[in-house]
């Protein structure tokens, strides 16, 4: 048998056109990419074009030299020594020492609350636990300025001075300031006392930097009063139950078993609460405290400089961002569960 | 009343030490309310807020022209109206049952209760109070017709009655502006509620789709638009939005050819904008993260074109999950318009500091700021639950409600 010779092949299908250029996904996304970033280029070269013109015609050319200059404002309350004749860097980095100094209290201040509120949510009690949603509901939605306003000009401002203020023990509330007990002259606890109708105290604080604290804390409290509340709501149900199982009171269950656990979620959220608290610190300008932003505030309507002071505020508030960034990432590290 | 008792005594004195604190709370939360009730009854002088109400409501636009500000008000009532009237007459077409706001009629009573008792308690002349009750009447009308009448809209028309809030926002603008044959005026003499709402409606609305862009450049395979993307939106959550405000009023008039820079008004409103956008497109890029990778793939290989997949298969989806997220951004907008009263502007809060400035009403900020306090409070929760109810509606899993 002669074997059958094999069939024609059927003639092989064209291959298919090749897609046009604006279709190939090889170019396109170049092509795109490149119109993108010439267009965004032009911008800016625009604008940066009419900003050294504009500043030319000014006679503001970006400078730094004005730092060295005398200052000649005051600064009511610095921590770093400062006068009027000191120069302007001085100036900047007292505010920016007091910026600091809001910041750390006021995270630590906020900590503790809104860990306790969060806390609180969980409580046996039903008032408590109303109370809880209550103050965050209402704090959220009001803004924050408003707060600080409310409790500069309402609150820290209608304390009564000489013997009429407010006294609680080791603590003394004047218009004058906050006066709170501490080590005095020899390593001696001493309260706050009476001399000659003013108050005199280890520690006194003014009430701006009480008032902007006071509002800082209470409005910072309740985003981490929920993100605390997310975290111990993320722990399993179970772990409640076998600690109450075992004979574990409700605090101790909270302390030993459950914030423990809900550490992993609650870090990552106490990043993002930490960072806007230290960008709402800048609210300081409408109580009077002089931050940073107010020192700024007041150096530009003196020299003009606007673009430098723009520069310094950013790279400051920035480094602070990244500051806390830094060592809540590392304390992240820290909590994770480490399996093996 | 033995329910209720049981109730009581497990929530609040289960335990010797809750039975305490209990207590304590409520001699606490007592002082406190008898304390704050004794203050506004007697001591405070809310005339202040009474003398003020048209500065604090719109502050110095002209009188003579603030019918324009009338007409805008009923405008917008009657579209608000009919809106809500067409989403009860159209429950969503998967499902029976009305799922639009199930205690309506309550929202409704609550708004008739604000509309009357508010200007009386403002002691406002009667024909202005006249002229709310006038409002409220009018959204009752428009919510009845169209829910009586819109159940025959053809899908045609219904997207044409959508286009009515577009249209309204562009005719509101021109109204409050001027132009057009009517008077202008200037963005400096707006003020109050006015300037706080134009500022944040404005915001809101054009922050939306840069953030979306920004999202998606953000989660783009093109190195360029992702890093471009990345720089901007974490420049702009490194920096306090009071920074860039000082920015926009002291550096964007040195940005752009001499004469080109915007009134102070918009200034700060386009920094607002760009300032939400960077914020925005962090809540939608978390939506668009939680769209699983299969849906474009599918979509795409159905022969849909990227931007074709994008607007009809993965957005709407990512849209509904950050849904939350940012109306959360647009709550924290509207309380952050309360900044443009640093930089001199007179929004509501700027108001307040200028009313507070005239000796006559000197010391009167514990009434002032509490009116403001409660003003924001009462949108910032209205939004919050819209947005709840929104979700709702659009939650392809969600129980229809019993009605």
């Amino acid at each position: 048998m002669a074997p059958v010779p094999p069939a024609d092949p059927a003639p092989r299908p064209a291959p298919p056109p090749s897609p046009p250029w604006w279709r190939d996904r090889r170019i396109v996304p170049w092509v795109v990419q490149a119109v993108v970033g010439l267009l965004v280029l032009l911008l800016i070269a625009f604008l940066l074009g009419n900003l050294v013109r504009n500043l030319t015609a000014a006679g503001l050319l970006l400078s730094w030299r004005w730092l060295q200059q005398p200052a000649g404002f005051d600064i009511s309350e610095s921590v770093i020594p400062f006068n009027a004749q000191l120069p302007y860097w001085r100036a900047l980095a007292a505010g920016l020492v007091n910026t600091i100094r809001a910041v750390l209290v006021g995270l630590v201040g906020a900590t503790l609350l809104g860990t306790l509120v969060g806390m609180a949510s969980f409580s046996h009690n039903g008032l408590l636990r109303r109370l809880a949603r209550v103050y965050v509901e209402v704090v959220r939605n009001i803004p924050l300025l408003l707060q600080l306003v409310f409790w500069y000009f309402v609150v820290f401002l209608s304390f009564p001075n000489g013997v009429a203020a407010i006294q609680l023990p080791g603590v003394v509330l004047a218009k004058s300031g906050l006066y709170i007990a501490g080590f005095g002259e020899g390593l001696r606890w001493m309260g706050p006392t009476l001399v000659n109708g003013v108050w005199q105290a280890p520690v006194r604080l003014s009430v701006e930097f009480g008032a902007l604290l006071t509002g800082l804390i209470v409005y910072s409290g309740a985003f981490i009063a929920e993100v605390v509340r997310g975290g111990i709501a993320a722990v399993p149900k179970g772990q409640w139950e076998a600690a109450s199982s075992l004979g574990l009171s409700w605090f101790a269950t909270l302390r030993r078993i459950v914030l423990p656990q809900s550490l992993r979620v609650i870090v990552p959220g106490l990043n993002t609460q930490y960072i806007s608290l230290a960008k709402n610190s800048s609210l300081a300008v409408a109580v009077g405290y002089t931050d940073l932003y107010s020192v700024a505030e007041t150096t530009l309507n003196q020299t003009g400089r606007a673009v430098e002071v723009i520069l310094v505020l950013l790279a400051a508030y920035l480094t602070l961002d990244l500051l806390i960034s830094a060592l809540m990432n590392g304390l992240n590290h820290l909590v994770q569960i480490r399996e093996r | 009343m033995q329910v209720l008792l049981r109730r009581l005594r497990s929530e609040l004195f289960a335990t010797p030490a809750d039975g305490a604190l209990s207590v304590a709370l409520i001699t606490l939360l007592s002082l406190g309310a008898f304390g704050f009730l004794r203050w506004a009854l007697t001591q405070a002088q809310w005339a202040v807020v009474k003398v003020n109400s048209t500065l604090f409501a719109v502050g110095r636009y002209p009188i003579e022209q603030q019918w324009r500000l009338w007409l805008l008000t009923a405008l917008l009532v009657a579209a608000s109206g009919a809106t809500w009237g067409l989403l009860r007459a159209h429950p969503r077409p998967d499902r029976t049952g009305v799922l639009w706001p199930s205690n309506d009629r309550l929202a409704l009573a609550l708004l008739a209760l604000i509309a009357l008792a508010v200007p009386f308690a403002l002691g406002l002349t009667l024909a202005i109070q006249s002229r709310w009750w006038g409002l409220l009447l009018l959204l009752a009308l428009c919510r009845w017709l169209a829910g009586r009448y819109g159940a025959n809209l053809s899908p045609t028309g219904r997207r044409l009655a959508a286009l009515v809030w577009p249209l309204l926002y562009l005719g509101g603008m021109a109204l409050i502006s001027g132009g057009l044959g009517l008077v202008g005026v200037p963005p400096s003499e707006w003020g109050g509620l006015l300037l706080t709402l134009l500022a944040s409606s404005f915001a809101i609305l054009l922050c939306f789709p840069i953030g979306v862009l920004l999202a998606l450049g953000r989660r783009s395979e093109l190195p360029l638009l992702r890093w471009g993307s990345v720089l901007y939106i974490e420049f702009i959550r490194g920096a306090p939005l009071i920074t860039l405000l000082f920015l926009g009023q002291n550096i964007l008039g040195f940005l752009l050819p001499g004469g080109l820079a915007p009134e102070r008004v918009w200034r700060a409103a386009w920094v607002l904008t760009f300032f939400a956008a960077a914020y925005l497109a962090e809540a939608v890029r978390s939506g668009l993260a939680a769209v699983p990778r299969g849906q474009l793939e599918a979509a795409r290989s159905l022969g849909l074109s990227y931007p074709k997949a994008l607007q009809h298969v993965v957005l709407p989806q990512a849209l509904r999950v950050a849904l939350p997220a940012m109306v959360g951004q647009f709550i924290s907008l509207l309380q952050d318009t309360t900044l443009l009263s640093l930089i001199g502007l007179l929004e509501l809060l700027g108001t307040a500091r200028t009313v507070m400035a005239n000796p006559a009403f000197l010391g009167r900020n514990g009434e002032v700021y509490l009116t403001l306090a409660v003003l924001f409070w009462g949108c910032c929760a209205a939004l919050g639950l819209g947005s709840r109810a929104l979700e709702r509606r659009l939650d392809p899993h969600a129980v229809p409600s019993a009605t």
